[in-house]
């Protein structure tokens, strides 16, 4: 069997969801009901096997830093391997592409003695085998495989993402990063597998010469000398780029489908245990539609909407079509319509907190 | 290994025979309750909040799900590096070996486990209770009152008395007198089975109860006994929480039904006191449009389409559409069809129940649904 490492690579995040990420990374954003954004793509990681993952980060890691801990959560606390979280090691380069922060940890390629590197970020909602990616890889004798998603879906169509193009086989022939996607076009899902010598050697190049900032850019520049495969993901997967979408791709967990396959079908997603008590549901408690974490004690009306966990919902209050996140307290007789609550927000009694058109973000820890 | 202050000894070896088929394959402090935990996440939990980080769990019967569960302990904190929780089997020795033949007899056969911490203090409790208790607390009161034991004892309504270990006490808390399930009981003051002793003293009683060939090896029999005897120092600490020994169905259904007070009195999401037990990695639990969740506890994992009133779910229970659940304990992985009527029982982990069945009944009495059968004992 083939060693394979792996990287979480959240150098290039964007930081657009407003307030959830004013004091955090978009991968440590919450998300359906208890989890955090990297969970995915770290837990499809150990469920591949895959026991060396390194985290590559710029800035706001606190909250990230927190939540991953030693990894044991997600069985990376190991003696061969385990989870090495690594933040820039020279503040000068925060501005340079991802490539830089390849470089900063080319001892971690060379030391790990791998046969290839699996690069994923920490942004995508999806159940993903990733030995199919490697098998496949395998298979096709492929130099760098990279993952991608048809766009058939109307709400992605129109934004920018980065496309690739492939002839009959398979086999990358463009990559275009950073443009408009149409229907029916490829995305390509910011995740490859590379062998590990070629990784080392097209890192080392690419800063040598200072052809490339960043390491999709050199992937799209190689493929004429790479065999670059392409991998078709046919699961469920997100494009969250900003509230809007985060709260669409959010209320998809209300579908008994979606969730199945996320979190049934294949591997389980492991996240940061907090030892909440079950969910209590009084005698006034009327939910409905919902998605409830541990650690809730419910006396009001829930509709069509997420509660992570700790959250207390007094007698008469009413929530309709939104998110709140971990201790929320919402006091008797308010009613919350139509927003994300960050953690800790309190909603006193009686108040209202509603939006009409676009759902509205309320700042972590606010008291209304 | 280094000193410790206090190590303790939990006994979990029970049987539990009057939990019937619950307990087929799992020892009693293995059984589910409260919608997440298992009847030894609360000692654990005790043990991890007081400050007790060395802990011997000695099992005997059934023990392999509870091996497992406890694994190296890292749910309760109690993987450590000195310390930390060990599961202590009946063993075989080169001059053989035998079963435990009693609560002092299991502790006297692990003695060796006990002196290579050299502790000042055992506390001796059992898997079988739920409780919420600061066993530093009672360490203190121990210290304090210059004990060689120290008993913890709650009142227990008068016509329950003589089921309990009965302690008779002076005006300074001092016991004069210990009867095992008196029949004519004299105090209403009953043992919990949780004890403190000073380890010297522990040895030595042990050593001698073990040479008796009379002795039943246990502690409430003879143990105890023995020392107030002696006139040795020993003290009750009363305790007035909640305390319940789920020894039967009936118990075990009612301490599960306590829970769901608006102001029960044991409380399971204190954060300065959280009962831990072993993640199962589930999803939140989602409540379908068509569902009516009242006065339940509900775990991650589940998926409820039907009506759910005054029930205790654990994780990843599926209940169909149109189908009743109520005053009922639905165990880990349970699935209920659609059209299914559920009333006063308790199911246990991974029963399937088809469309259209109906189980329980409310004639009073409580079922039980395992092994594919049903059994039924009065409420």
């Amino acid at each position: 069997m083939k060693k394979v490492v792996g990287v979480i690579n959240l150098v290039d995040e964007k930081n657009n969801l407003s307030e959830l990420t004013n004091h955090r990374s978009f991968a440590s954003v919450p998300f359906a009901g208890r989890y955090r954004l990297i969970d995915f793509s770290l837990s499809n990681m150990t469920n591949a096997s895959i026991n060396t993952v390194a985290v590559f980060t710029r800035e706001k890691y606190r909250s990230l830093f927190d939540h991953l801990g030693s990894g044991r959560e997600w069985d990376l606390d190991r003696h061969r391997g385990g989870l090495f979280f690594q933040p820039p090691a020279d503040d000068e380069r925060k501005s340079d592409g991802d490539i830089s922060s390849f470089y900063e940890n080319l001892s971690y390629f060379k030391r790990s003695l791998s046969d290839y590197v699996l690069v994923t970020n920490g942004q995508l909602v999806w159940n993903v085998d990733f030995d199919q990616v490697i098998q496949e890889h395998e298979a096709q004798n492929a130099d760098i495989t990279v993952v991608y998603k048809p766009c058939d879906d109307p709400y992605t169509s129109g934004r920018n993402y980065n496309v690739l193009y492939t002839n009959d086989d398979e086999r990358v022939d463009r990559l275009n990063l950073d443009v408009e996607a149409l229907p029916g076009d490829n995305v390509y899902l910011n995740t490859f597998l590379m062998n590990s010598s070629l990784l080392i050697s097209l890192v080392e190049d690419s800063v040598k010469t200072g052809k490339y900032d960043s390491i999709n850019e050199a992937i799209a520049g190689s493929l004429d000398r790479y065999h670059v495969h392409a991998y078709h993901f046919g699961g469920y997967v997100t494009f969250i780029d900003n509230i809007e979408s985060y709260y669409r791709y959010s209320m998809e967990m209300l579908d008994p489908n979606v969730t199945q396959e996320l979190f049934y079908n294949k591997g389980p997603i492991y996240t940061k245990v907090k030892h909440e008590s079950p969910a209590k549901y009084l005698e006034s408690s009327n939910v409905s539609n919902s998605l409830v974490a541990n650690g809730c004690i419910i006396s009001g009306t829930v509709e069509n909407s997420i509660l992570f966990r700790g959250i207390r919902v007094g007698k008469g209050a009413v929530i309709r079509n939104s998110i709140i996140m971990q201790k929320c307290e919402i006091g008797e007789g308010a009613i919350i319509e139509n927003v994300i609550l960050d953690k800790d927000v309190s909603v006193s009694p009686g108040e209202t907190v509603r939006s009409e058109d676009q759902p509205r973000v309320i700042a972590k820890s606010t008291v209304i | 290994m280094s000193k410790k202050r206090c190590v303790a000894m939990l006994l979990a070896g029970g049987q539990g025979t009057r939990l019937g088929k619950l307990t087929t394959r799992l020892a009693k402090p293995a059984v589910p309750f409260g919608g997440k935990y298992r009847i030894i996440d609360f000692t654990l939990s005790n043990c991890s909040n007081s400050g007790i980080d060395t802990v011997g769990v000695l099992t005997q019967y059934q023990p392999y799900i509870l091996n497992s569960y406890i694994g190296i302990g890292s749910s309760w904190d109690l993987d450590r590096k000195n310390g930390g929780v060990s599961v202590l089997p009946p063993y075989l020795g080169q001059k053989g070996g035998e079963w435990y033949r009693g609560t002092a007899n299991a502790i006297y056969q692990n003695m060796y486990y006990i002196k290579q911490y050299d502790p000042e203090y055992v506390l001796v409790i059992s898997g079988d209770h739920i409780y919420k208790m600061d066993y530093s607390e009672m360490l203190d009161y121990h210290e304090e009152r210059g004990a060689d034991a120290t008993i913890a004892v709650l009142e227990v309504p008068w016509h329950e008395a003589s089921r309990f270990g009965i302690m008779n006490t002076d005006d300074e808390d001092r016991i004069v007198e210990f009867q095992e399930k008196p029949a004519e009981p004299k105090t209403n003051l009953a043992s919990m089975g949780i004890y403190i002793f000073n380890w010297k003293a522990l040895e030595k009683y042990l050593t001698e109860d073990e040479q008796n060939p009379e002795s039943s090896n246990d502690f409430g029999k003879d143990i105890i006994p023995a020392m107030i005897e002696d006139e040795k120092n020993v003290f009750a600490y009363s305790y007035n929480g909640y305390w319940k020994d789920v020894g039967t169905l009936q118990s075990l259904w009612e301490a599960n039904m306590d829970l769901l007070d608006d102001d029960p009195s044991l409380i399971l999401n204190d954060p300065a006191w959280k009962i831990y037990s072993v993640n199962p990695n589930q999803p939140p639990q989602y409540i379908a449009p068509q569902a009516k969740v009242t006065r339940s506890l509900v775990n991650e994992g589940c998926v409820v389409y039907g009506d759910i009133y005054r029930s205790v779910l654990f994780y990843g229970v599926h209940v169909g559409l149109g189908s009743t659940i109520k005053n009922s304990i639905i165990m880990p992985n349970v699935k209920i069809g659609a059209n299914v009527t559920i009333e006063n029982a308790i199911v246990e982990s991974g029963t399937i129940v088809e469309d259209g069945m109906t189980l329980g009944s409310n004639d009073g009495s409580i079922s039980l649904i395992a092994d594919g059968e049903i059994v039924s004992v009065p409420k």
